[in-house]
């Protein structure tokens, strides 16, 4: 099956910053493909390169095996992760502008049904709240039946209800077999959403692979956690290593029964104890040291 | 070119200035002001060029005929009588071109100060010199007339001041509104869709210009109601000059649209152009006696060739023939300016 969209070595440098640095990937038609990574880390430069809004230095980009073209456009729809709208203009009046910039428009009445925008289609853009700016966006790259859509942080800001909201519509889109490609430093979001995900840091991608296959690739185990106070009773040496994380700490473990085992030998208060199985935020801390939202 | 994307875009715009209730109402306020408040210092009488002081006297309750100067000089023309009670007020006035010219009222001999620094105080006091005289005998001048419909001062004011007004609704609707989208990133989202800059460009300026059009004709109807102008030449032709004019007023908006992220930086650049411009092309004053190199610079501004062709048919009768190398200069800068504009422009920077 041909790729959807084939990335080969794109570099991006801002004067001394390599911002994307020989980044290569390959997203199959009908999966959800993540980038993520903390802020700063080149996922949002390498989507708007692939978008065509910024040009790269270096590099290729073949969509459904060819150059991008004019077709590009047509084809593609986009999320950006800050973006204003067209001024005085309505939700409705917004989605039938877009729609008519391209050759095979959706039919917004269904369109408006999934975003959920059906209360708001008279509302003025700068009028709606966090929540339903975003299931707009995400209703207007959705306005041209793409065959790739790209989403660009887009729950970043929202509260934890909206994110909810805008995942499920996004779950919906990718069961009805549309490709997307999404950019986020959620970890949550992209292990609820992704198919496949590369995780991106300093420009480049450090590795990539389903979530799960990432966390059994690098972070086999579970985490056990304690109230960073209670590493006093712990005393040291410990016989596995030790992260603290703000008020908390850490302790990665392939045998949590010889940790229990261990930290009741040593008389720890185990009140407050959590035992968690390993995300892709373990997976970002096992690669780089730091912690996604650092 | 897709007409359906250029024709969406020009709606949308078009909404845009309709619902900016501030903006709208603006547009074409401002301009009727500006005509009202000239209507009503002016009264539709020909403006009086010199400022005579005359102390001692009241300061308010000017008689003129009961001032105790020469005859001649009461009844000299463009001249307007302004009373002091002393000779220190009327000279601080005099010293801070207040006034032109301050004479002390009394029988002969008469004394008057002027300032050796203002210009017109030079011709003030040829005046009251000449007022002194007999007139000439019949043999050494003889006086000629013209006769015609008087023009007044607002008859001459008003296409100035339509031209001021589209110049900066061009200017700023299209240069100004343009960079607050590429600042807050609505043409980064439309540069993702099938968008053309050309089409998107092209939509922005056949929505300025319909926009101006319209804008002209509505202020043109309400002022004329109140102020009754007097066009010698055709309301067509006048139309057509001011089309053209939009065009490159609009086209010359294009390239200020062009490039930038930075509002401050687009105001300065809009002010920079806009103020010269103003004046320079004879908006409010002519620039005839002015030097040679002021009067050629004013010829790079395309509101000059507007005023110039629309005062030539509205106040002189000029048709579209006589006023065509106006129309063939705006419509070469018009080119000029999409050429410039066209190479120039980014969706991003």
């Amino acid at each position: 099956m041909t790729a959807i969209i084939e990335i080969r070595h794109l570099v991006k440098r801002y004067r001394h910053l390599v911002a994307v640095d020989d980044v290569s990937f390959t997203c199959e038609p009908g999966i959800c493909f993540g980038l993520l990574g903390p802020n700063g880390a080149g996922k949002t430069t390498t989507i708007e390169i692939i978008e065509g809004v910024t040009t790269a230095d270096a590099g290729e980009i073949r969509f459904r095996g060819h150059p991008r073209d004019a077709r590009f456009h047509q084809e593609v729809g986009i999320m950006f992760q800050q973006t204003a709208l067209l001024d005085f203009l309505t939700v409705g009046e917004t989605l039938e502008t877009f729609a008519a910039l391209y050759r095979r428009p959706v039919d917004l009445t269904g369109l408006v049904q999934r975003c959920r925008l059906k209360d708001i289609l008279g509302q003025m853009n700068h009028r709606v709240s966090g929540g339903q700016r975003q299931r707009l966006l995400l209703a207007l790259a959705l306005v041209n039946r793409p065959r790739l859509v790209f989403l660009d942080e887009p729950s970043t800001g929202l509260d934890p209800q909206a994110r909810k909201d805008l995942w499920n519509i996004i779950e919906a889109i990718k069961a009805e077999g549309s490709t997307l490609i999404l950019t986020t430093h959620y970890m949550e979001e992209a292990q609820r959403l992704c198919d496949t995900v590369a995780i991106m840091d300093r420009g480049r991608i450090i590795a990539q692979g389903s979530p799960q296959a990432l966390i059994e690739r690098h972070c086999s185990g579970v985490t056990i956690g304690l109230p960073a106070h209670r590493m006093a009773a712990v005393g040291k040496p410990t016989p596995w290593p030790v992260h603290q994380v703000r008020d908390r700490i850490e302790i990665p473990s392939e045998n949590p029964r010889a940790v229990l085992a261990e930290l009741m030998r040593r008389n720890v208060d185990l009140t407050d104890m959590t035992v968690h199985s390993p995300t892709l935020e373990n997976v970002f801390l096992k690669l780089t040291g730091r912690k996604l939202a650092e | 070119m897709n007409l359906k994307r250029l024709w969406i875009m020009i709606i949308a715009r078009n909404r845009e200035f309709f619902r900016d209730r501030a903006a709208f109402g603006w547009n074409f306020l401002f301009p009727f002001l500006i005509v009202a408040g000239f209507g009503l210092i002016f009264g539709g009488e020909a403006h009086r060029t010199f400022k005579v002081g005359v102390f001692p006297h009241a300061t308010n309750g000017m008689v003129v005929d009961a001032l105790n100067i020469p005859e001649g000089f009461k009844r000299t023309e463009q001249v307007e009588f302004i009373g002091f009670e002393d000779r220190r007020t009327g000279l601080n006035r005099l010293a801070h071109h207040k006034i032109d010219f301050l004479l002390e009222a009394g029988p002969p001999p008469h004394r008057y100060w002027v300032n050796d620094t203002a210009p017109k105080g030079y011709i003030i006091e040829r005046l009251f010199a000449a007022s002194l005289c007999p007139p000439p005998a019949a043999h050494l001048a003889t006086r000629g007339t013209i006769h015609g419909t008087p023009i007044r001062y607002l008859d001459w004011l008003f296409p100035g001041i339509l031209g001021m007004n589209m110049m900066f609704s061009a200017l700023w609707g299209v240069g100004y509104a343009v960079v607050r989208y590429r600042k807050n990133g609505v043409l980064r989202r439309l540069k993702a869709t099938p968008l053309t800059a050309f089409e998107y460009l092209s939509a922005q300026m056949v929505s300025r210009i319909f926009l101006l059009m319209f804008t002209l004709v509505v202020v043109w109807t309400g002022c004329d109601l109140l102020f009754d102008f007097q066009v010698q030449g055709r309301y067509f032709d006048l139309l057509i000059v001011f089309f053209v004019g939009s065009l490159s007023l609009a086209a010359l908006g294009l390239i200020l649209a062009a490039r930038g992220t930075s509002e401050e930086f687009t105001t300065g650049v809009l002010n920079f152009i806009s103020w010269p411009m103003m004046f320079l092309s004879e908006v409010w004053f002519s620039l005839e006696g002015a030097p040679a190199w002021v009067r050629a610079s004013a010829n790079i501004f395309p509101l000059k060739h507007l005023l110039d062709a629309a005062r030539a048919v509205m106040n002189d009768g000029a048709t579209l023939v006589d006023v065509s190398p106006q129309l063939g200069l705006l419509a070469a800068m018009t080119l000029l300016f999409l050429i410039v504009s066209a190479a120039l422009f980014s969706w991003t920077k």
